[in-house]
C-alpha cells in the first residue's frame, strides 16, 4: 500500500499515511459491523445488501475511475448467475466451483464486450453495452438452460468445501461476507496501484496519456473486464443465495438501477458505493 | 410454388414485408433520437416510454372519450409532443453545459417514472387496440398477401420520415435548425428565439415517437414495456447509422427491419438478435458508423 | 427619450465582463454615434472582441450598462438584443457549414423594415449570387467573410458590429471590404468596428477608440490621426 507514496512530496505523504491509517481503521470497524450485523439484522437482507454492494463496487471501478459509464452491466451479472445456477443444479458442481465458473463466464462476456465497445466513446460507449447487453437478454429469454420466464429455481446451496452447510443462514452469510470482501479487495488494490493512476490519468486526459506512452485502449479493457468479473461474482453470489436466477438479472433495467446505485453512492468513492448504494437498491 | 434459396417465396416476401413495418418505426424513432440530439446533445432514452405514452393516449382517448384512430393520429403526437416540452423545460434544459451522460439518465430515471405510473394504473398485460375500420381486411398482391392496416402503416411512416427530412433540409425553419445545432449563440445571436427552438425541437423530435405508438397500437398491443425494449434496438440503429444524420437514420431504420425479417425466414432463433449482432460486425468493421459523425 | 440620448446610437457606460474568475472589460465607457464607423483598436487579447460580445451577451457575465438608441440591453435575453437593430458579423466569419450560401444569407429573421434588397446585396457582392447554391464553407476566406457581412444588411438592423473583418485576407480583398463598408457607411449604417490593423481602421473610421488591458485608454478621432501617430504607435506596440 505504500509503495507508490515515496514518489509523492513529503507532506503530502505524510497525509496520506495518516488517512490511510484512518482508512485502515474504518475498515477493521466495517469488517466487525460485518461479522456482528446478522445478530441485528435479518441476514438474508443483509447478504442481498452485500451482493448488491458488490455490484455497485465493480460499476463504480469502471466509471468512477476510468470514466466509463456501462448501461449494459446487467448482462454480467446475470449471465453469471445463470451459469451458477446451471452448474449447482444440473451439473451439480460445488459451489465454490459454480461460482468460479459464473465469473469466468462474465470474465469472457467482458472481454468480447471490451472489445467491441471501447471502440466508441462517451455516449456510444453507453448505448453499446446497452444494445450488447439486450443481446445477452434475448439469449437468456430464448437458450434452454434458462428456462425462459421462470428462470433457474431451486439451486442447491450445497457444501463449501464440501464441509460447510451453507443452508444454514450463518455459513451463507459468512460466505458472502467474505466473497464481498474478497471482492471489495481487488477493487481496492487496483484503484490504489499504478494500474489505478495510469486508470485515473486516462479518465482525465486521454489524449496525453496516449502521448505519454499509455495504450489506453488496452488499459480501458483490462478494467472493463475486471468489472465485468466482479459484477459476475456479484450476481453468482446471488443466485446462491437466493437459490433463484431469472430474467430480471439481466434486463436493461437492472442495467440502469446499478448505474443509480452507485452514482447516489457518489462516483468515484470506492466506499460510498460498497455499502450504501447495496441498501439504497433493496429499498 | 416459387421457391428462394429454399425458402418458399410467399413466407420470404411475408417476413420482408413484417420486416418493413418493424424498419418503419425504427426509422421514425431513430430519426427523432437523431434530430433531438443533434440539437441537444441528449440521448434520449426516454424516447420509447413516449412511444408508450402514445399508443396509451390513443388506447384512452378510444376507451374513455370515444375518439377515433383518426382523431388520435392528430391528438396524441400533439399531446405527447407538449408532454415532451414540458420535460425539456422542467428538466433538460439545465443539462446542455454538461456531460452527456447526465441526460441519458435523466430520461432513463424519466422512463422508469412513465413505465411505473402505467403499469400500476393499467397492470403489465397488453390491451388491444381495434384497427379502424376503413383499413381492415386486405389485398393478394399475389407475391404476398398485405393486409390494408399494414400497408398503411409502411405507406404512412416513409411519408413521416421524408416529410422531416424535408422539412430539416429543404426549409428555412430546417435552415433554422440546422444552423442552431452548428452554433447556437452566433444564431442566437442573429435575433432567433434558440431556447423556444430547442423546446420545439425536442417537442417535434418525441411527437415522432407519440406519432409511431399510435400506428402501433392496433398491430402490437398496447402495454407499460413495449418501448423499453423498442428504444434499445433503435439505439443499435443509431449507432449503426451514426447519430446525427437525418436520411442515415430512415435508411439503417429501414434496412435493420429487413435484415430482422430475412434473418426470421432463414434462422428463426437469432432474429431477436440480428441487430445487434449487425451492431457489433459494424462497430469492428467501421467504428463511426455508417453515416457517422463522432459527438 | 432626450436629444443627447438618442444622438447617440450607442451608448456603453462602465461596462464590466467578465470570463469565469477573469475580469475582462474594467469599466468601460465609449460611444457610436448615428451613422458613425468607429473602431476599437488594440492589441490581442486587450478586450475588443470580449467588448463585442458583451454587447449582444454572449459573456458569461457582464455588468454596466449598454444603451442603443436609448434602451437598455443589458438584462434582455439574449436572442432579444439584435432584435433592437444589431446586425452582427462575428470573428472567424461564423458561416453555417451545414446551409448553402443562400441559406446563410437568408438565416438572420428580417427585425425592421428598411432593410436592402437581395438585388441590392448581390450588386454589392456579385459572387454571391454566382455562388448560391454552395455550402457555405466552400467559398474563399474573402467570399465568406463579404457573405458574413451581407447576412446582416437584410434585416434592416442600422447598427453593425464588424469583428475583425480583414483578418487573413488578400490585399486586393481587403480593397472590396473597404469598398464595401465605405458603401454601407454611404447609406447610413453605423459601423462598430473591431481591428488590429490600425492602417486599415484609418481608411474607413471617423473615430477610435484604443483598448488596452480591457480598458479605454484613448480616443482619438481620424482627422488627427497623424499628429498622434506616434502615441498610437507605443499603445499598440508597433
Amino acid at each position: 500500500m505504500s509503495v507508490q507514496s515515496t514518489a509523492e512530496p513529503r507532506a503530502a505523504a505524510r497525509e496520506k499515511v495518516m488517512c490511510r491509517s484512518n482508512v485502515k481503521l474504518g475498515f477493521v470497524v466495517a469488517i466487525m459491523v460485518g461479522i456482528a450485523a446478522p445478530f441485528v439484522v435479518y441476514p438474508v437482507f443483509l447478504m442481498k445488501v452485500l451482493c448488491f454492494g458488490l455490484f455497485a463496487c465493480a460499476f463504480n471501478l469502471l466509471i468512477g475511475y476510468a470514466g466509463l459509464l456501462s448501461f449494459g452491466h446487467a448482462a454480467f451479472f446475470g449471465s453469471a448467475a445463470y451459469v451458477t445456477g446451471h452448474a449447482l443444479k444440473v451439473w451439480g458442481l460445488p459451489p465454490e466451483l459454480g461460482i468460479l465458473l459464473g465469473t469466468l463466464t462474465s470474465i469472457l462476456l467482458g472481454s468480447a464486450f471490451g472489445l467491441v465497445a471501447i471502440r466508441r466513446q462517451g455516449i456510444y460507449f453507453a448505448m453499446i453495452t446497452l444494445a450488447l447487453s439486450q443481446l445477452i437478454y434475448f439469449l437468456a429469454l430464448q437458450l434452454p438452460f434458462t428456462h425462459g420466464e421462470d428462470g433457474i429455481q431451486e439451486i442447491p446451496r450445497g457444501y463449501l468445501f464440501g464441509v460447510l452447510d451453507l443452508r444454514n443462514t450463518y455459513a451463507m452469510y459468512y460466505t458472502v461476507l467474505a466473497i464481498f470482501i474478497f471482492g471489495f479487495g481487488v477493487v481496492w488494490r487496483t484503484v490504489h496501484s499504478p494500474f489505478g493512476h495510469a486508470l485515473r490519468g486516462i479518465r482525465d486526459n486521454e489524449a496525453r496519456a496516449i502521448s505519454l506512452g499509455y495504450r489506453a485502449e488496452r488499459f480501458k479493457l483490462v478494467v472493463f473486464v475486471l468489472s465485468a468479473g466482479l459484477s459476475g461474482l456479484a450476481g453468482a453470489t446471488k443466485s446462491l443465495v437466493f437459490q433463484l436466477a431469472t430474467l430480471t438479472d439481466v434486463t436493461w433495467q437492472m442495467s440502469g438501477e446499478v448505474v443509480l446505485m452507485t452514482l447516489l453512492g457518489g462516483d468515484g468513492y470506492a466506499y460510498g458505493s460498497g455499502g450504501r448504494s447495496g441498501s439504497s437498491a433493496c429499498a | 410454388m416459387t421457391t428462394i434459396l429454399g425458402v418458399p417465396a410467399q413466407a420470404l416476401s411475408g417476413q420482408l414485408l413484417l420486416g418493413l413495418i418493424n424498419g418503419s418505426f425504427y426509422a421514425m424513432l431513430s430519426l427523432g433520437l437523431s434530430v433531438i440530439f443533434g440539437m441537444l446533445g441528449i440521448v434520449n432514452m426516454v424516447h420509447g416510454a413516449l412511444y408508450m405514452v402514445g399508443a396509451f393516449t390513443a388506447w384512452m382517448m378510444l376507451t374513455y372519450l370515444g375518439i377515433s384512430y383518426w382523431g388520435a393520429l392528430l391528438i396524441a403526437p400533439l399531446v405527447v409532443g407538449v408532454l415532451g416540452m414540458v420535460i425539456e423545460r422542467v428538466f433538460l434544459r439545465y443539462l446542455y453545459e454538461v456531460d452527456h451522460l447526465y441526460g441519458l439518465l435523466l430520461t432513463f430515471g424519466l422512463t422508469l417514472v412513465l413505465e411505473s405510473m402505467f403499469r400500476y394504473n393499467y397492470g403489465a398485460s397488453g390491451l388491444p387496440y381495434p384497427i379502424p375500420a376503413a383499413l381492415r381486411g386486405g389485398n393478394d398482391l399475389g407475391f404476398v398477401y398485405l393486409p390494408t392496416y399494414r400497408g398503411w402503416v409502411v405507406a404512412m411512416s416513409l411519408a413521416v420520415c421524408f416529410g422531416t427530412w424535408y422539412l430539416i433540409e429543404r426549409t428555412r425553419l430546417g435552415s433554422y435548425l440546422r444552423a442552431a445545432t452548428e452554433n447556437a449563440i452566433l444564431v442566437e445571436a442573429f435575433g432567433i428565439n434558440v431556447p423556444r427552438m430547442i423546446a420545439l425541437t425536442y417537442g417535434l423530435g418525441v411527437a415522432l415517437a407519440g406519432l409511431a405508438g399510435v400506428m402501433a397500437a392496433p398491430i402490437y398491443q398496447v402495454s407499460p414495456t413495449m418501448g423499453s425494449n423498442l428504444v434499445i434496438v433503435v439505439f443499435a440503429v443509431v449507432v449503426i447509422g451514426g447519430l446525427g444524420s437525418i436520411m442515415g437514420s430512415i435508411v439503417t431504420g429501414i434496412c435493420l427491419g429487413l435484415l430482422e425479417g430475412l434473418t426470421k425466414v432463414f434462422y428463426p432463433a437469432a432474429s431477436n438478435v440480428a441487430i445487434f449482432i449487425a451492431m457489433a460486425i459494424v462497430l469492428i468493421v467501421k467504428p463511426a458508423g455508417l453515416f457517422g459523425r463522432e459527438p | 427619450m432626450t436629444d443627447t440620448a438618442s444622438a447617440a446610437m450607442l451608448e456603453i457606460n462602465d461596462l464590466n465582463s467578465f470570463y469565469g474568475e477573469s475580469h475582462v472589460l474594467h469599466n468601460v465607457s465609449f460611444h457610436v454615434g448615428r451613422g458613425e464607423v468607429v473602431t476599437l483598436l488594440g492589441r490581442n487579447g486587450a478586450g475588443k472582441t470580449t467588448a463585442m460580445r458583451s454587447i449582444l451577451g454572449i459573456v458569461p457575465k457582464r455588468c454596466g450598462s449598454i444603451r442603443l438608441c436609448g434602451k437598455e440591453l443589458v438584462g434582455l435575453p439574449r436572442y432579444q438584443i439584435p432584435r433592437l437593430g444589431i446586425g452582427y458579423v462575428p470573428e472567424e466569419r461564423g458561416i453555417f457549414a451545414s446551409l448553402n450560401v443562400i441559406e446563410n444569407l437568408l438565416l438572420p429573421p428580417i427585425i425592421k423594415k428598411g432593410g436592402m434588397e437581395l438585388e441590392q446585396i448581390f450588386a454589392l457582392f456579385p459572387n454571391l449570387n454566382e455562388r448560391a447554391s454552395t455550402q457555405g464553407t466552400r467559398l474563399s476566406g474573402g467570399e465568406q467573410q463579404m457573405l458574413a457581412i451581407a447576412r446582416v444588411l437584410r434585416t434592416g438592423a442600422e447598427l453593425i458590429l464588424l469583428d475583425e473583418p480583414t483578418e487573413g485576407l488578400a490585399p486586393v480583398i481587403v480593397d472590396q471590404i473597404e469598398l464595401a463598408i465605405r458603401t454601407l457607411k454611404d447609406r447610413g449604417f453605423t459601423i462598430l468596428l473591431v481591428e488590429q490593423s490600425f492602417r486599415f481602421a484609418s481608411k474607413v473610421a471617423d473615430r477610435h477608440y484604443i483598448l488596452e488591458e480591457g480598458h479605454v485608454v484613448d480616443m482619438i478621432p481620424n482627422a488627427q490621426l497623424a499628429s498622434k501617430r506616434a502615441i498610437l504607435n507605443q499603445y499598440l506596440g508597433l
